[in-house]
């Protein structure tokens, strides 16, 4: 059956599994019911304990859902450990379902996977080795990939049940206060994985610093957590988060940043307290440097900053120029180590930031979000997921949910290396064109053409290089030429959710 | 028209394609490319048609392509034809 945005997805798996399929961007306002987990009480005063071994032989059973988190991003060495012990514990069919998996757990849960340890994966995404194996048809059953906030959305509403999460902590007290800021690993915000600690039946703490009780502030409280274990070390600080973000010298990454900034400026958005995301690219870096300019020019401050935070973000906080942080995820060690002396930089969970089933999700009140693309299309759908080869290799992250603000840009160039970006169908869709305003690539600017009001409003704007996506399209083809099409087998790797739990798009095998 | 010494034009910076041109009977390329899957065929193409317009038509090519366009492909399939064939300081301007 055909979902709104013209995708194939297979009768079965909608059958199956129960799915409807893609409608709408509009979420409405649906009555839902949330779930709680189960609660093993306890009044001792010790959680400490020195085994993972008899953490997992004790709690984790054949079948269940197991999570992590995956702040620590390339520094993880909480996974690898945990996963090593449960493969050669012989534990069967799990269901992995972390908040991302990077790219130091690509071969650990391929292991996993042929080990038959892992049988269903749902995740943000996935990249390497994993992404290459996945397409390749290693697993049976279908991924499932969720944005950041469909994930919040589907643990408090049951649809994921994590039976036992493991949790990387760069500091815990002995009844498992803990936080993301202090101690050699620490990484910022603990928004991802806090969803995990209020939902999952089982709460399993991992840190390499246990500290007086009781810790504070406490990101993760004692009334959530069931174990404390002490390891040596639980991520590589220098993997964690890159250290100082240089400011790129690529001229057509600074070429497609000014035009953002031009758009952004000269949209009906840039007033006094409005509102901003960006990703951590090299160009949405750039952004924040010439947004910077213009607000000191115009007088003008942002109300917040919104997602995963950078440190040129927060430098625009300590300048006073954005009044508050909403900090979910920290992309790099200025943005982790700000948040424990900023107060005005807020840490927020998964549902706060994201969830569309709530009331009232940050993105919600976002004015402005700047975005990246593998693909864009004609009807500009965005594809994050997969290569142009059509192998998974990238991540759904905040991308469909940050989509929701009020004038979402992507900034993307034309084309990379002899690939087009803009293109006439994506291999995947994940953000749909109804949330997406604005392309802006080095060469001209495509304003969705359902925006009236923002095409009316660009017009009056001398020197903005208005040009149709087609346009676009066209120009990019003639640039790298046609490619040949991929060629896919019938069957289904991945499924790729909307926020809303509905299929906007299903991934397929590559045909070798 | 024989090839008359091994050639190479070309580095393996990204866009860019290197090429190797040495004897053989028959045009046989041997590609290795990021864009394979999308434009293994045309890669092909292009360096086989610019070859025949020298009048190589007996070749062993080993190309490694990282997403060159078919404008560069072009390019660094004359200079090696040149070179293999010791033709450079006479450039063949009709190739062009």
């Amino acid at each position: 059956m055909k979902n709104n945005v013209g995708r194939e997805i297979p009768d079965e798996i909608l059958n199956e599994k129960g799915y409807k399929t893609f409608k709408s961007v509009d979420i409405g306002n649906p009555e839902k019911q949330r779930v709680a987990p189960k609660v093993s009480v306890s009044t001792g005063d010790n959680k400490v304990v020195d085994s993972i071994e008899d953490v997992v032989k004790n709690n984790v059973k054949d079948g269940m859902t197991i999570s992590f988190h995956h702040h620590f991003r390339e520094g993880d060495f909480v996974f690898n450990k945990v996963m090593d012990i449960i493969i050669n514990l012989g534990i069967k069919d799990l269901t992995l379902a972390p908040s991302s998996l990077t790219n130091v757990m690509n071969d650990k849960v391929v292991e996993a996977i042929k080990a038959g340890t892992i049988t269903n994966i749902t995740s943000s995404g996935m990249r390497g080795s994993l992404g290459e194996a996945v397409s390749h048809g290693l697993l049976k059953n279908p991924v499932i990939f969720r944005s950041h906030g469909n994930r919040a959305r589907s643990i408090e509403e049951g649809e994921i049940k994590i039976d036992v999460a493991f949790l990387g902590v760069p500091n815990a007290d002995r009844l498992g206060n803990a936080n993301g800021m202090n101690g050699d690993a620490a990484f910022g915000s603990l928004g991802y994985a806090l969803m995990d600690a209020n939902y999952a039946n089982k709460v399993v703490l991992l840190t390499d610093n246990l500290v007086d009780y009781p810790n504070t502030p406490a990101s993760i409280k004692q009334t959530q957590v069931d174990y404390v274990v002490k390891v040596d070390q639980v991520g590589d600080p220098d993997r964690i988060g890159t250290g100082a973000t240089r400011f790129t010298k690529n001229p057509k990454d600074l070429k497609i940043a000014k035009m953002v900034n031009d758009v952004i400026i000269h949209s009906p958005y840039f007033k006094q307290g409005f509102s901003f995301q960006t990703g951590s690219g090299g160009a949405a870096l750039a952004v924040a440097r010439f947004l910077r300019q213009s607000m000191i020019d115009n007088d003008i401050k942002a109300s917040f900053a919104l997602g995963g935070i950078t440190k040129p973000i927060v430098d625009l906080l300590e300048e006073g120029l954005v009044n508050k942080v909403m900090d979910v995820q920290d992309f790099d060690k200025g943005a982790a180590g700000s948040m424990k002396s900023n107060k005005n930089q807020q840490e927020i969970d998964a549902s706060w930031y994201a969830d569309p089933d709530n009331k009232g999700a940050m993105v919600d009140q976002l004015d402005v979000s700047i975005l990246s693309a593998l693909e864009i299309d004609t009807d500009f759908n965005v594809n994050v997921m997969t290569g142009s080869n059509g192998v998974i290799r990238g991540a759904v992250g905040g991308h469909q949910d940050a989509a929701t603000s009020k004038m979402t840009i992507i900034s993307a160039p034309l084309t990379r290396g002899r690939i087009a970006t803009v293109v006439p169908k994506v291999s995947t869709v994940v953000t749909p064109g109804d949330s997406i305003d604005v392309l802006v690539t080095e060469v001209g600017i495509a304003v969705n053409p359902k925006r009236k009001d923002l095409v009316e409003a660009f017009k009056q704007v001398p020197g903005l290089p208005l040009v149709s996506i087609d346009e676009l399209q066209k120009r990019a083809e003639k640039i790298v030429g046609k490619p040949e099409e991929i060629q896919y087998t019938d069957r289904t790797v991945a499924l790729v959710e909307y926020r809303d739990g509905t299929l906007v798009d299903a991934i397929k095998e590559i045909k070798d | 028209m024989g090839i008359k010494e091994t050639a190479l034009a070309g580095t393996l910076e990204s866009s860019d394609i290197q090429i190797t041109l040495s004897e053989g009977s028959g045009i046989n390329i041997d590609l290795d490319s990021s864009v394979e899957a999308l434009y293994g065929d045309q890669i092909k193409k292009v360096i086989t048609d610019t070859l025949n317009k020298y009048g190589i038509t007996d070749a062993k090519v080993k190309a490694v392509d990282k997403g060159a366009l078919d404008c560069v492909v072009k390019a660094r399939t004359m200079a090696v034809a040149q070179r293999a064939l010791g033709t450079t300081e006479e450039p063949n301007w009709e190739v062009l």
